[in-house]
């Protein structure tokens, strides 16, 4: 059996979730999720023509409220549980070369 | 007989009557984690001195206790409902250090309004992903019915701690079965209410829409008690109902003569062990003796519940999962030198095995060229699997049917197989696609294994109420939930 998501595939999509993964694990997902493709292609057996696809549970749309200022976290509370801060801000790497 | 195993209406009884104090019910609560806890290992966070210090303030103010619906009753969390400068950690590494989460979840504020006390915070698969609770990253718990089996997943902390009598009630979270399959799995009464009963504010996400909030207890009128106190309309969550949330308590009148029950075809078939099928059927014609009209229905799409799910889920989670940056909490990796592999290496070094797997699955799914084929694919399908249920429900108040396809399986048996691991929730994840509500019941013990059974009992959209009452009049009729397990020669 072709395995459905080559290893190169996995590379390519484990840059897109922001994963870094080794050659050893790129081989063990592309076996997986290979696998756990194969199985969902039983969806194929069900007809959905003219089904409309289901995204949400409830007939609710547009739920509003009203748009009022509130008293909600600090400044300092935002950085209590932060990795790295400088100067009241979130630290990070450097973005540009 | 422990105070721990008093209904919620006999301990405020007692607390009434001022034949307990709230600091000795809270003491009894951590007396018995220490006592049991090296072998269950439920708990993750003990919420000991700040438990205790509520308990003696609510001593000290003498308020009587039926002016507060959960006054002074004990509570564990699960560990991925924020709690406020109680560490919450999701059992994921990434959260590990997250010491000091800065809001409390409505249901969380809502148990304080009803002057409930938080006792800890419970084990769980990490996020919330797994059927068995091995996928949290700090412990294994054991099944108080036998500690070489695991207690079920994701809430697995949550139904071994209410199991082992640590506390007689928790809260856990359901989004295809985590609440239901655990509490079949250690006996004991889980509920997952109507998609949108109850707030999902502070319950970090997975699957944004499956999930749901749910009471795990030992009777199932205690089990009504708590979601009338979690329920209701948040401003917080668009998607929660504004409907006015009945006092389930009052459904439960132990009659079910006229009612009509629904049983799938389905839900005996490939995968259900013959003895837990024989045990559901018994207790099935207990209902038709208590005067319920029993048939025999079909949901044709069930065999597709499990492939749609996954996609659907995974694809949810990889979206929900992508705030875990390593920016604003949780931890950082300190191997990168630039902001992608920061994301990268942060996000690999804290995330276990099958998040990283669902992660990848939904990002696959989602992504440019396989969109259509998988998850509108799945969107499609589920839908087919709502009109089932709705179809049946014009003529049935009720499906029942087992929880789950087995009893509760050894630790190690099934973690290497993503695939076998997620068909123990074959039964329970249709019901989270279509959003309707559905509690497991104790049904009786495995003659093989003397592992505990459940019976599912499934409702139309916001009807609890004829839930609770079936799984009340078949509880008060059988007894099966006074059953407790030994834990290490103590009970």
């Amino acid at each position: 059996m072709s395995k459905k998501i080559t290893t190169e595939d996995v590379k390519h999509v484990a840059h897109l979730a922001r994963l870094a993964i080794t050659d050893e694990e790129a081989e063990k997902y592309s076996e997986q999720l290979s696998s756990i493709i194969d199985f969902s292609e039983q969806l194929n057996e069900v007809d959905t023509s003219n089904v409309e696809p289901m995204t949400h549970v409830l007939d609710m749309k547009n739920v509003f409220r009203e748009d009022e200022p509130k008293d909600w976290i600090t400044k300092e509370e935002a950085l209590k549980n932060a990795p790295d801060q400088k100067d009241g801000q979130f630290r990070v790497p450097s973005i540009l070369d | 007989m422990s105070l721990l195993d008093l209904t919620i209406k006999e301990l405020q009884e007692k607390l009434s009557n001022k034949e307990i104090t709230v600091t000795e019910l809270t003491q009894a609560c951590f007396d018995r984690i220490e006592e049991t806890d090296g072998q269950v290992k439920a708990f993750l966070t003990l919420n000991k001195e700040d438990a205790l210090a509520q308990a003696k303030k609510m001593d000290e103010e003498g308020i009587d206790a039926d002016q507060f619906p959960l006054f002074g009753m004990p509570i564990g969390i699960k560990d991925n409902i924020m709690t406020k400068d109680l560490k919450t950690t999701c059992a994921s590494e990434f959260l590990s250090n997250f010491e000091d989460p800065l809001y409390d979840a409505t249901v969380v504020t809502k148990l304080k309004e009803a002057k409930a006390i938080n006792i800890g915070k419970l084990n769980m698969d990490e996020f919330a992903m797994g059927s068995s609770t091995e996928n949290s990253a700090f412990q294994l718990t054991t099944n108080p019915w036998n500690k070489d089996y695991v207690p079920g997943g994701s809430s697995g902390g949550s139904a071994a701690a209410v199991a082992a009598g640590q506390v007689p009630f928790a809260l856990g979270s359901d989004t295809g079965g985590s609440v239901r399959e655990p509490a079949s799995y250690c006996g004991v009464v889980g509920m997952k209410p109507t998609y949108g009963r109850v707030s999902r504010f502070g319950l970090v996400a997975f699957a944004s829409s499956l999930d749901q909030i749910g009471p795990i207890t030992r009777s199932v009128e205690d089990n009504a008690r708590i979601l009338e106190v979690i329920s209701g309309v948040d401003e917080m969550d668009a998607t929660s109902a504004n409907l006015e949330v009945p006092r389930f308590r009052d459904a439960l009148t132990g009659d079910v003569k006229g009612l009509k029950i629904a049983v799938p075809k389905e839900y005996f078939q490939e995968g259900v062990d013959d003895q837990v099928a024989e045990k559901i059927n018994e207790a099935i014609d207990i209902l038709k003796d208590l005067g319920a009209e029993v048939d025999e229905v079909s949901l044709p799409h069930s065999k597709y519940a499990i492939a749609a799910y996954y996609m659907l889920a995974s694809s949810e989670a990889s979206a929900n999962l992508a705030r875990f940056d390593g920016v604003r909490f949780g931890k950082r990796s300190e191997k990168a030198d630039n902001m992608i592999d920061m994301f990268k290496l942060s996000r690999s070094e804290g995330f276990g095995e099958e998040v990283k797997r669902r992660i990848m699955l939904g990002t696959f799914a989602l992504s440019s060229g396989y969109y259509d084929a998988y998850y509108k694919k799945a969107q499609q399908v589920r839908r087919l699997i709502t009109e089932d249920f709705e179809k049946v429900f014009e003529d049935y108040d009720v499906i029942v049917g087992p929880t789950s396809p087995t009893t509760a399986f050894k630790i190690g048996d099934q973690i290497d197989d993503p695939l076998t691991m997620y068909a123990n929730d074959i039964l329970t994840i249709p019901v989270n696609l279509a959003g309707v509500p559905a509690i497991s019941v104790p049904c009786g013990f495995h003659p093989e294994n003397n592992m505990p059974v459940g019976l599912q009992i499934i409702g139309k959209h916001f009807d609890e109420n004829t839930v609770y009452r079936v799984a009340h009049a078949y509880e008060h009729k059988t007894h099966h939930n006074k059953q407790k397990p030994v834990i290490g020669g103590v009970n």
